[in-house]
């Protein structure tokens, strides 16, 4: 899949913003991917180490929110966990869903490490 | 590199064009940040540089991961929208038809209005060779490694072409049914192709392809009496991930159905 090409995006987007921000490094990414985003997250762990190698975030842990997929049936506007789109309205077996969640792929924080303190009094 | 597709970064992105042997241009930074990077074989973490008076807080960002793509696909598409061009992004697995349907449809619309073609694939020129042919601009992006064009490519793309206005470009996407529908390239529509020798439960097997797709062609039905493929049951399938999916059927072999997907466009042509 494209985990490879979005983990140096994810990368060179959380790099921007640290590096915005005066940051030494980053210690932690909180994603959320929606389970019917696209994405396995365990490849994109896998692409991420690969990735982030000698940037801002080599060390970063990263955390993934999983938000699960919920559907609205357009026909009687019940809404329902779904893991796929051809989901089947539970109340009256409809096939017209929309998707309201489980589509999401944000970045959502960083954490960052500003460095010593140098200070010393 | 992705194990899945192989999504690397090593082998960036190249334009080139038919007839044109020198021509070669790198594209020096994708949407992905495609060539700043090395891979390693993913040691371990490495935590040692962290000092204990380092002070550590939360920044956050809300982004969301395809921003600098989506971004730059706008762009793409205010380009296309000031010059009123129609770009139809074709999706599909490898060999499903697109270049043939390409082929097959360009002349047929060249009589009424100029048409370019951007041809995706990660090797070769061979598909821009066969739509050079043809007597229209066409350029080819070599994405190496890479199994999807994105927006950065195209834009790339289209400061190398001459693109007339009120004109129909056709980008052919890298065959591929994944990752592809998730890169938005500027286009008006994407249209996703497969073909009756790939099995009715494509659609339920790639869903977010058919989910992001505007129409829907089934090609190659000239092999139908050869196959075991239920037309009405791919298209019950599809339109099941997809309440507004469009649904075209052709041959871009015999030419049966071409004259409706000739209409379509030339509607939509007109539309603008
Ligand atoms: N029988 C039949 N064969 C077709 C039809 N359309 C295309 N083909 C054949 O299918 C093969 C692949 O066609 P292409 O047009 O190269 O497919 P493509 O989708 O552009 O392939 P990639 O660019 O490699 O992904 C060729 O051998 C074509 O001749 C059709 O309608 N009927
Ligand atoms: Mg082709
Ligand atoms: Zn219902």
């Amino acid at each position: 899949m494209h985990e490879m090409s979005i983990a140096l995006s994810i990368v060179e987007a959380i790099e921007t913003k640290a590096r915005e921000e005066g940051a030494e490094s980053i210690s932690g990414i909180d994603l959320v991917v929606g389970k019917l985003a696209g994405i396995q997250p365990d490849s994109l762990r896998f692409c991420f180490s690969a990735a982030a190698k000698g940037t801002l975030a080599e060390s970063a842990l990263l955390h993934i929110e999983e938000p699960e997929g919920v559907g609205k049936c357009m026909e009687c506007c019940a809404k329902f966990p779904v893991s796929f789109y051809y989901a089947e309205c539970p109340e009256c077996r409809s096939l017209r869903i929309e998707i309201v969640s489980g589509e999401e792929f944000r970045i959502q924080t960083i954490t960052i490490e500003e460095g010593e303190i140098n200070n010393n009094v | 590199m992705c194990e899945t597709c192989g999504c690397s970064t090593d082998g960036g992105a190249v334009l080139r064009k038919p007839g044109q042997t020198g021509y070669h241009v790198h594209i020096s930074e994708s949407c992905d940040g495609s060539d700043s990077h090395h891979h390693g074989e993913g040691h371990p973490h490495d935590h040692s540089h962290h000092h204990e008076e380092s002070s550590s807080r939360k920044v956050l960002l809300e982004q969301d991961v395809l921003l600098k793509n989506n971004l730059l696909a706008e762009r793409n598409r205010g380009f296309f929208e000031a010059r009123n061009i129609f770009a139809l992004n074709f999706l599909s697995s490898p060999g499903s038809g697109k270049t043939t349907l390409l082929e097959k449809t360009i002349p047929l619309i060249l009589s009424h209005f100029p048409v370019a073609v951007i041809e995706g694939d990660q090797q070769t020129t061979n598909d821009a060779d066969r739509i050079h042919i043809l007597g229209v601009p066409v350029i080819q992006v070599n994405t190496g490694s890479g199994c999807h064009l994105d927006a950065m490519m195209i834009n790339r793309a289209l400061k190398e072409l001459e693109l007339q206005n009120n004109s129909l470009l056709c980008i052919e996407n890298v065959g591929n049914l994944v990752c592809p529908a998730m890169f938005d390239l500027g286009e008006a529509l994407k249209v996703v192709v497969i073909s009756v020798t790939e099995g009715d439960d494509k659609p339920l097997k790639y869903p977010n392809m058919f989910h992001e797709a505007d129409l829907c062609i089934l090609n190659k039905i000239d092999l139908l009496p050869y196959v075991d493929f239920d037309a009405r049951k791919c298209r019950e399938n599809a339109v099941r991930i997809n309440h507004h999916l469009e649904w075209l059927e052709v041959s871009a072999k015999t030419g049966e159905g071409l004259d409706v997907w000739q209409q379509w466009i030339e509607n939509k042509l007109k539309q603008r």
